[in-house]
């Protein structure tokens, strides 16, 4: 099977997504939780109810489409404080006046605008953060394997990956009020080094084979490589695949949207190794071919 | 053979003292045998023991984070009066990322530092896993740690006459203060021993520190921390390069802390408690059970794949998958590793890609032995072809975990609690699926695989 002859296909296809994606993004960004925003947290006690111990669903249940809670804890005796979308004075009334209706006395022990939990200063590091995890990849990657070419495609591979994660949440957030949070940065985090991880292994079975057939053509060697690889990048995906597709179905509602956004990356991180990075290695190896023979035929 | 068996038999060692330490301190088991039905606590007991004389402790638990445990929340309530109205928004939000980066510094995992604004009133809201202390918690809060110098008033009738407190008022401000450091650790004194802190002014410090050094040699330059006079140093000569020491009979911890606060810096504006009390986890028991529930069946038919496409190949790996888990948590428990939902997550997904390096190993083998080698050589070329893409691409992803985990603390990196837990979760895991599967995967194949 002669998987590089279509490798502009390839990279249209992963256009074919990253496109829409990018668009949704410019258009409507991505939907924050108050995580970033910050919201409101009220502090209520529960006085007339025969409920011993409250949760998040029974609050919600009482309140509503009118304040859509991310946390209901439990303080002291029967007090509870409840964090989520920013609500004003007099809507914070009527949700307790729909306690009061629900459960009987309930009396505001506080009621605050909180600020966001995670910080710009977060948000700027971890940028700054992986700028430098791009810049060692493709230095220790050139260095590792000879060549400027593998770096590259690598990281472009890696950035594939985020930006398609990044895009379908975008357009989630905008048709199904998905929203990003904490959960959503350890995800990304961790697409990024599942992607390089990924990577590398196909590029390793390149090079063995580069230096096993010096003479041969390098896009031959790359799709030999490939077809030799395919069976474990497969069987290893399905592996991760198999776990986080349990942990969405059956994991509850917290980490739903944690394990779907891990279970993008995996499949993309997957496709992006041998479909993106590789067929970018001929792409640039043909270039440069090309190149050296202009400047040949000018001499 | 004898080298492989004694590395079998470690690995058996180590699996049972792995499996020790990460089972729940309780373990109620109750089961009925031959009609009579049996129930019983098992339980372990903290380690305490001493050893030439150090005492080595460790109650042996899982840290749970916000999330799954709860903590202690704090509010505190700041002092607004001496900031203009436009400007308080700022002074809040400073206070906040000032605070955090104290708590960040003292190592307290994935904690939760939040503004709130309540009518007039401008708060910081503080929660902290595992500390159920309220003293201890306001100690990693910390004071507004305003440092600056004073010098000591010219007029010398002032010192013999008056009392202690209208003494220290006599001190006249220089404009140096705690903003002008660059940076603080702690070190010890070369003659006796003690504990001071070292500090280590920017530019625009070490000029002022300079000329006040220069112009009143032989007086007192006062190191005044919140209002409070620190030390009472004489400057004996002119320093020029900006670098002094702070020292006042610290123990250890004092010096630490005050390193701590002086490098994160003054809080813009004075803060007070208001509230403490203990706080409940934010995620329901149920989704805790729930994840770990998937986590556990996700396992389960990842050991079925393996069986199913690699025979008994892939039951050897996957008891070096279940062994892989035990020293995860091992190492987690040991090391303090402070574990929350998306850490559970993280941990089921590692367990995944522990199985990546078996795969590897697999699919090489089988080339091998396609390629017409015979099985014990397969075997061993399996291991060491694999190893060459396992070490670069595992490499790779040690390298992103320390830009994560940031071990030197560099400031334009990140040093907040939650990235940098990911970055040790990552680590830790990269490091033991490389353990397992070159050393535990490799020695059961070497002992238990024939030709067949």
């Amino acid at each position: 099977m002669n998987f590089m002859k279509y490798r502009y296909s390839y990279l249209l296809f992963s256009l074919f997504f990253i496109i829409p994606g990018l668009i949704s993004l410019s258009f409507f960004g991505l939907k924050p939780s108050i995580d970033f925003t910050g919201g409101s947290l009220l502090e209520v006690k529960m006085l007339g109810s025969k409920l011993t111990s409250f949760n998040q669903s029974d609050f919600q249940n009482s309140f509503g489409e009118n304040f859509q809670i991310s946390s209901a804890q439990h303080t002291t005796e029967n007090q509870y404080v409840l964090r989520g979308k920013p609500i004003s004075n007099a809507e914070k009334d009527v949700l307790l006046q729909r306690l009061r209706d629900s459960y009987g006395e309930t009396r505001e022990v506080r009621f605050e605008t909180v600020g966001p939990i995670l910080g710009k200063e977060l948000i700027q590091k971890t940028f700054i953060a992986g700028v430098l995890v791009s810049a060692v990849i493709i230095l220790y990657v050139w260095r590792q394997f000879h060549s400027l070419k593998y770096g590259v495609a690598a990281v472009v591979a890696m950035f594939h990956d985020a930006v398609i994660l990044i895009g379908v949440f975008s357009m989630l957030g905008k048709f199904w009020s998905i929203e990003v949070d904490v959960l959503f940065v350890t995800a990304l985090l961790t697409i990024l080094s599942f992607s390089i991880h990924d990577t590398i292994i196909v590029f390793d079975r390149i090079r063995e084979n580069v230096k096993k057939h010096p003479r041969a053509k390098y896009q031959d060697v790359v799709n030999a490589s490939i077809l030799e690889t395919l069976g474990r990048s497969i069987n290893n995906s399905m592996t991760i695949i198999i776990m986080l597709a349990a942990l969405s179905l059956l994991g509850g509602q917290t980490v739903r949207w944690f394990s779907i956004a891990l279970l993008i990356g995996a499949v993309t991180g997957t496709y992006s190794s041998t479909f993106t990075a590789a067929p970018l290695l001929v792409i640039w190896d043909e270039i440069v071919l090309r190149l050296q023979k202009r400047k040949v035929r000018k001499n | 053979m004898w080298k492989t068996l004694r590395v079998f038999f470690l690995i058996i060692f180590l699996t049972v003292v792995a499996t020790f330490i990460a089972l729940p301190s309780e373990l109620p088991v109750s089961f009925s045998f031959l009609n009579k039905k049996v129930e019983y606590v098992m339980k372990r007991p903290p380690i305490d023991i001493t050893i030439f004389g150090t005492r080595f402790q460790h109650d042996l638990a899982l840290k749970e984070g916000l999330d799954i445990q709860g903590g202690m929340q704090v509010t505190l309530k700041t002092d607004m009066k001496d900031i203009s109205p436009e400007n308080r928004q700022k002074a809040l939000d400073s206070a906040r990322e000032i605070i955090q980066r104290r708590v960040d510094l003292y190592g307290v995992n994935e904690p939760i530092v939040q503004s709130a604004q309540s009518g007039e009133e401008y708060r910081i809201i503080v929660e902290l896993a595992g500390v159920s202390d309220a003293n201890q918690a306001l100690q990693l809060i910390g004071r507004t740690a305003q440092l600056d110098f004073r010098l000591e008033s010219a007029s010398p009738s002032a010192t013999a006459t008056t009392s202690a407190i209208a003494y220290f008022d006599s001190f006249i401000k220089t404009g140096l203060t705690g903003k002008e450091l660059k940076n603080a650790a702690v070190q010890f004194d070369q003659q006796n021993g003690q504990p001071n802190v070292f500090i280590q002014f920017d530019d625009q410090g070490s000029q002022l520190f300079a000329s006040i050094t220069q112009q009143h040699v032989g007086r007192v330059l006062a190191i005044f921390l919140d209002d409070f006079p620190l030390m009472l140093p004489v400057i004996q000569t002119p320093i020029l390069n900006g670098q002094g020491t702070i020292s006042g009979n610290f123990t250890l911890d004092q010096a630490k802390e005050l390193s701590i606060q002086l490098n994160a810096g003054a809080l813009p504006v004075p803060i007070e408690v208001i509230q403490q009390q203990t706080i409940g986890a934010s995620l329901g028991q149920q989704s805790v059970y729930q994840s770990i529930q998937a986590g556990l069946i996700g396992i389960v038919l990842v050991i079925l794949f393996m069986i199913m496409n690699y025979q008994f190949k892939g039951f050897l790996a996957s008891l070096a998958l279940i062994i892989y888990a035990l020293l995860t948590i091992c190492v987690y428990k040991l090391f303090g590793v402070t574990l929350t939902l998306p850490g559970i997550a993280g941990l089921i997904l590692s367990v995944g890609m522990a199985v990546d390096s078996n795969i590897l190993i697999f699919e090489r083998m089988k080339e091998e032995v396609r390629a017409g080698k015979s099985f014990d050589i397969s075997l061993e070329l399996g291991f060491s072809r694999a190893w060459n893409s396992i070490k670069d691409a595992n490499l790779m992803t040690i390298f992103i975990a320390l830009i994560l985990i940031n071990p030197l603390d560099l400031s334009f990196l990140n040093q907040s609690g939650l990235v940098k837990g990911f970055g040790l979760t990552l680590f830790i895991g990269v490091i033991l699926s490389l353990f397992t599967s070159m050393v535990v995967s490799r020695t059961f194949m070497r002992l238990f695989l024939r030709d067949r």
